[in-house]
């Protein structure tokens, strides 16, 4: 795309609240079950049926609202908005319209602030299932409880997005009010999207976007509508306010409806539900249950325990990895060493064997042990990681193992001075290059001594004694 | 078997009957049933009945009740429920062809409580469709006929529950009123209707026309009557949100106690358009209160010439709202089209009759986009006026005296093709529903022709306790 034009994103954002029970029936709520077996009357839309608004999902909402930096809206309500689809029982979905939960809001993504306009809760639809002679509606999600999260208009780029969205999904898993796996639809997004020339206030036409169902998709598709409009406006055309629809694997998006097919949904007042009261002392309270979120707990480790920026943003990425992080540390005094063997050793573990912090079988209590035998010297770095990859194969302590292989360092002066004066006897032309001022040398001599004692010498201790002998030749 | 009119008693006596041991539950149901197979083919006042299941139900007390003392005063009394009331296992159809193969898989709460009082319940009422009608005339199986006068209208919506109590097919009946569906058909058909303050009882079950107006009530024989029924069915329900926590009276109606009230006379209801027999009739009662209360004073309810216009623009848009969901798709009738939308459109054009498309369609109109404001947010405005007109006159007096109906019944057909005519029926009993408060519809003293008039009062929210003396007080006189 030329620079000509300033690319203006808002992003609307539906999440999956994780209740046990739906929106407003005590229906559970469960991925995978059967097609239509957590259902009954009211989620069915039945008639004669009432909604009765589940106050967990309430909570959870609040909290995310605290997290946004939001007003909580003290008095809020809900109202019916309608459209006509098989999967939507009741012939209107119960929203949140002129007064949401939640108003003014920002989250900070890369040091700038991303403006949230209001977030609200509402019930999802069931889900239609299409073939070529039937379709079939699910009821299982109909009526399970989901915020809707809208930002200003204030993203400039598919990568701000994309970070926003990471962000924003990060602050969710933290507050643990959502699994927000984008393919399962607990974390739906829909950018609106528009361009203007650099230097104009006016926002030009913008589309909205649909069925982007990954951060890949989200990035591409944000690419490819941003590509779309620059080549319409460098053709002197004019963008058309539509939704479109992408479409994973042509990696295009069609129109989905226009501006004149636009519904009217008559949104009013859900006469069945009162008006929603949080009160000032349910807020605050809300707000002490408030964990420490990604951010501030990036601070705590760089500034309390000096831990390198990019390290402690791999530290905090997941909840549990940042978690793990922190038992380990009430074992180990030496944070950087842990933080430097989390990032490294342990991440490449779970990499390998495609598992999360949550399943990795070493507890922090014995990864403490082995990181405090390497801090106290007791074995050396590779050992170390020898014993590791045995932990995770055969479930003992650190302790058991080095004391099993016999793989602490001995401290044994006079054994070690019997090998150094060994490997110098055997490796004479060796000694004399370094007595000629090829010092270098002297990590072959280190090697060779470690290698007959099987690495159970410090290689700074082998080293000290090497260079004594040498120096008493 | 001698056969002995049971019908014809109030809850109460029969009650008394029941606990004396003097009779036999299986013979009050003979009873109702010859009542009901003598009287019914000209009425229509049912859509189902439960002829064996009630005669079973009444064995079963014969032979377990055994202890008499304490038994519920509506344990054994038979009971016709409107048919937008949802009973397990049974049809609800709403008078509507859309709901016409319908089967509530639950019950709503008022009918949960009441098979917990132990009524035998004797058949599903016939209704206007959806309860949108003033005469019983839009129900798709058929009218219901005035048992006064069977050339006339019962009163809608609850025509059938209304005309059964008044036929003596049952002694309790439950109907529901949206702008007046109980008092209206009470007036009609010479029996009694109360509107409970809305949010006393639990709109669980009741399939919804307008659900910020409607309530469900009981039509009975005595304010007595009502008096227990309501206390049976009130109080607050989880599974409704609008329904409140405030703790309801013993039933207990006494007429005495009107010499503290100080009666209200809203000026604005006696106006132009009143029936001069009906105001006879209210003027009189009025005549005859006044010697034993407090006090009747004139007040003024000075926004009510706009609650016909009010009531009609928010009922229709919640009902617009409420009956998207009959599309076909999950129950009720389905009539198959070659796409989704003419399967929706084939579906709602045959399953709904015309005064329920015309106010879809009115309803839709009202909340849609750029008429919002102009239409559902004014009438929403004005309704709150309203409660303040209320609020208002309820500093000065303790209950408010109106007629039910400006007119005694009129004939069958006489109005159903002028939608206008047939919606100033309710012109006086749509603001105590507009403004969520508690009335109930009484004959008063006199009549009109053949016709009882029915006499409403309107109490202040959760007042039921002073409509209900003074309704007694009524009848006193009548005695």
């Amino acid at each position: 795309m030329s620079n000509k034009y300033e690319v203006i994103i808002g992003v609307e954002i539906h999440v999956q609240l994780k209740t046990k029970s739906k929106m407003f029936c005590s229906c559970a709520v469960e991925f995978g079950a059967n097609p239509n077996t957590n259902v009954c009357p009211i989620c069915m839309g039945l008639p004669g049926t009432l909604p009765t608004v589940n106050d967990k999902a309430i909570e959870l909402a609040v909290k995310v609202g605290l997290a946004l930096n939001c007003t909580i809206v003290e008095h809020s309500t809900f109202a019916r908005k309608h459209y006509f689809y098989p999967d939507l029982p009741k012939g209107y979905q119960i929203t949140q319209y002129k007064e949401p939960l939640a108003v003014n809001g920002f989250v900070e993504v890369a040091g700038t602030k991303i403006l949230i306009r209001r977030l609200h809760v509402e019930e999802d639809s069931g889900k239609s299932i299409h073939s070529d002679k039937e379709s079939l509606v699910d009821f299982n999600r109909c009526g399970v409880p989901l915020i809707e999260v809208v930002t200003e208009p204030d993203i400039r780029s598919p990568e701000q997005a994309v970070q926003y969205l990471h962000t924003l999904r990060q602050i969710l898993h933290y507050l643990d009010v959502s699994d927000c796996d984008m393919e399962k639809g607990h974390f739906r997004c829909e950018p609106n999207i528009s361009l203007r020339p650099i230097g104009q206030i006016k926002f030009g036409v913008r589309t909205e976007l649909k069925n982007l169902n990954s951060l890949r998709n989200v990035r591409e598709g944000l690419e490819y509508e941003i590509n779309r409009q620059a080549t319409i406006l460098d053709e002197g055309g004019k963008v058309v306010q539509e939704t479109l629809y992408w479409d994973e694997q042509t990696k295009t998006a069609g129109t989905m409806r226009g501006k004149e097919e636009s519904e009217d949904y008559r949104y009013f007042l859900e006469p069945d539900l009162p008006v929603l009261v949080i009160s000032k002392e349910r807020i605050t309270t809300l707000f002490k249950t408030l964990p420490l979120l990604p951010q501030q707990r990036k601070n705590v480790l760089v500034e309390k325990f000096e831990i390198p920026n990019n390290i402690a943003e791999i530290i905090i990425e997941s909840k549990e990895f940042a978690d793990y992080f922190d038992a380990v540390m009430k074992y180990c005094p030496n944070y950087k060493l842990v933080a430097n063997w989390l990032v490294t050793e342990v991440r490449s573990i779970l990499n390998e064997k495609a598992i999360t912090i949550k399943d990795f079988s070493i507890s922090p209590n014995q990864l403490a042990n082995l990181l405090n035998m390497l801090n106290e010297n007791k074995i050396t770095g590779p050992v170390a990681k020898d014993i590791f990859v045995e932990m995770m194969n055969c479930r003992k302590s650190a302790q058991e193992i080095a004391e099993a292989t016999g793989l602490f360092l001995i401290e044994d002066d006079i054994l070690l001075s019997k090998i150094v004066d060994e490997v110098l006897n055997e490796n004479p032309d060796i000694v004399t290059k370094y007595k000629t001022g090829k010092t270098a040398v002297i990590g072959f001599l280190v090697g060779a001594v470690l290698r007959k004692t099987q690495g159970k010498f410090a290689p700074d201790k082998v080293s000290e004694m090497i260079l004594k002998h040498i120096a008493g030749k | 078997m001698s056969y002995q009119d049971f019908g014809s008693f109030t809850i109460r006596a029969l009650h008394q009957k029941i606990k004396a041991r003097e009779i036999k539950f299986t013979d009050i149901i003979f009873s109702v049933f010859e009542k009901i197979k003598k009287e019914d083919e000209k009425i229509s006042a049912f859509i189902t009945l439960f002829e064996e299941e009630s005669y079973q139900q009444a064995q079963q007390l014969d032979e377990t009740i055994k202890e008499r003392d304490n038994l519920h005063p509506l344990l054994g009394i038979p009971f016709a429920i409107k048919d937008n009331i949802c009973v397990k296992g049974s049809l609800a159809t709403c008078g509507s062809k859309i709901l016409a193969n319908f089967i509530s898989p639950y019950d709503a709460t008022v009918v949960t409580r009441l098979k917990n009082a132990g009524i035998i319940i004797i058949g599903k009422t016939n209704m206007d469709e959806f309860g949108m009608g003033s005469s019983t005339e839009t129900s798709y199986y058929g009218p219901v006929a005035n048992p006064i006068d069977n050339s006339c209208v019962p009163g809608g919506s609850s025509g059938g529950s209304a005309a059964v109590i008044a036929y003596h097919g049952a002694l309790g009946a439950l109907g529901t009123d949206t702008g007046g569906s109980v008092r209206l058909p009470a007036s009609f058909c010479g029996v009694v209707g109360l509107k409970p303050t809305y949010g006393r009882v639990s709109r669980y079950g009741l399939i919804a026309f307008a659900s910020s107006l409607d309530c469900i009530g009981p039509i009975t024989k005595t304010a007595d009557d009502a008096a227990i029924i309501l206390s049976t069915i009130a109080g607050h329900d989880e599974y409704d949100a609008t329904s409140v926590k405030i703790p309801t009276n013993k039933p207990i109606c006494n007429p005495n106690a009107i010499k503290e009230y100080t009666i209200g006379i809203p000026e604005e209801y006696f106006a132009e358009g009143l029936d001069s027999n009906v105001a006879h009739v209210v003027e009189k009662t009025i005549t005859e209160l006044k010697k034993r209360c407090k006090a009747v004073k004139k007040i003024s309810l000075p926004h009510t010439k706009y609650t016909v216009a009010t009531y009609y623009l928010i009922c229709t848009a919640e009902a617009s709202s409420n009956l998207a969901r009959y599309d076909g798709v999950k129950y009720g009738l389905r009539i198959m089209g070659e796409n989704l939308i003419s399967l929706y459109e084939k579906t709602r054009q045959d399953g709904f009759g015309t005064e329920v498309k015309r106010r879809i369609l009115l309803g839709t109109y009202g909340l849609s986009k750029g008429y919002y404001d102009e239409y559902y947010g004014t009438a929403q405005k004005v309704r709150t006026l309203i409660e303040q007109d209320f609020d208002e006159a309820f500093k000065t007096c303790n209950v408010i005296i109106t007629p039910t109906a400006p007119t005694p019944p009129f004939k069958l057909g006489e109005k159903i093709s002028d939608p206008l005519a047939m919606y100033l029926s309710d012109v006086f009993t749509t603001s105590p529903s507009l403004a969520g408060l508690p009335a109930i519809s009484i004959p008063g003293i006199g009549l009109a022709g053949n016709f009882p008039v029915g006499v409403q009062i309107i109490g202040p929210a959760f007042g039921e306790e002073y409509i209900l003396n003074c309704a007694s007080a009524i009848e006193q006189i009548n005695e």
